[in-house]
């Protein structure tokens, strides 16, 4: 390798970096709103469509 | 069935289900591949050397950041002449993850152009245009955080969106307009790519990995927003009614 390598581990290394907390925040906020939705429907909220039984 | 039936949120939920574990298996596949022929299998460049490896992701990003914003400017479209429901979903989920690959073109450009001109930044006419796309996207971020109703953030975030695209031909075109120190068109141009076939088989590759994984993150992001709208329904409702009102009036309604 060249005395260039501190910036190749860099770039591939920022770009892990910065697309697992993306691929993170997504699948989290997927978690949130599905928990979140879940909770109203126990609460018996549920959407016009679910709640006429049409699935 | 017409394309728009196969556009309804409820069917989109659906089918991306069922699509998204082939996307993210092809997509990890593809980047083991593409990782093991741009370090191992590939030749240093005789001018760059090793360095030419960080091409392997620059181009990909950069090549995402442009086509993350063509799915934006379609979607905006579709928002302003087919008011389309699923077109604000995509415009809406598109805009962050396309600013994610821009801003990794931008830094893996700059971390690339370091040991080759010497310098991270110039305000050559490439980078500058793809730093105005990076500036588009947090503006299209913005709007759709500052205004709360989603259509109206939708049609505002559209225009913007539209008019923003103007920059896709400058970032394109920019090296054939502008005596710019980034490189010229070497992959699709007319006469054939000038890079050699050892060095594009990686490049193809990743750019394959990484447009799978743009597809696969915005398919997630996407079933988020139709997820998001449909709490926020609810939430309006019970907040209208009152709990048990909000619940009783849904069911009644249901069943009127």
């Amino acid at each position: 390798m060249s005395s260039h390598v501190g910036f190749i581990v860099a770039a591939y290394l920022v770009a892990a970096v910065v697309l697992a907390g993306l691929v993170g925040w997504i699948v989290v906020d997927g978690r949130v709103l599905r928990r979140r939705l879940a909770d109203l429907e126990a609460r018996g909220v549920r959407r016009r469509s679910l709640a006429g039984g049409r699935r | 069935m017409a394309l728009v039936d196969l556009a309804n949120p409820t069917r989109f939920l659906s089918y991306s289900a069922r699509l998204l574990p082939l996307t993210w298996g092809l997509a990890a596949v593809l980047m083991a591949v593409g990782l093991y022929l741009s370090f191992f299998a590939s030749p240093p460049d005789y001018q760059q050397g090793e360095t030419v490896r960080i091409m392997y992701i620059h181009v990909p990003s950069a090549w995402l950041s442009m086509l993350g914003y063509a799915v934006v400017a379609v979607a905006a479209l579709g928002t302003l002449v087919w008011r389309h429901p699923l077109a604000d979903v995509t415009a809406k989920s598109a805009a962050p993850i396309g600013a994610v690959f821009t801003f990794l073109a931008l830094v893996t450009g700059s971390l690339w152009g370091k040991p080759m001109w010497g310098a991270y930044w110039v305000w050559d006419a490439r980078l500058t245009s793809e730093l105005v796309l990076l500036l588009i996207y947090l503006a299209l971020i913005a709007v759709w955080q500052a205004v709360d109703e989603p259509g109206r953030a939708a049609r505002a975030a559209a225009v913007l969106a539209l008019v923003g695209a103007i920059n896709l031909p400058i970032i394109k075109f920019s090296v054939d307009w502008w005596n710019t120190l980034h490189q010229g068109e070497s992959i699709f141009r007319v006469g054939g790519s000038t890079i050699d076939p050892s060095m594009l088989r990686p490049l193809f590759v990743m750019m394959g990995a990484m447009t799978l994984l743009y597809a696969s993150l915005l398919m997630m992001a996407m079933r988020n927003e139709i997820l998001r709208r449909r709490l926020r329904t609810l939430e309006i409702t019970v907040a209208a009614t009152g709990e048990a009102g909000g619940a009783e009036a849904v069911r009644a309604e249901a069943g009127g």
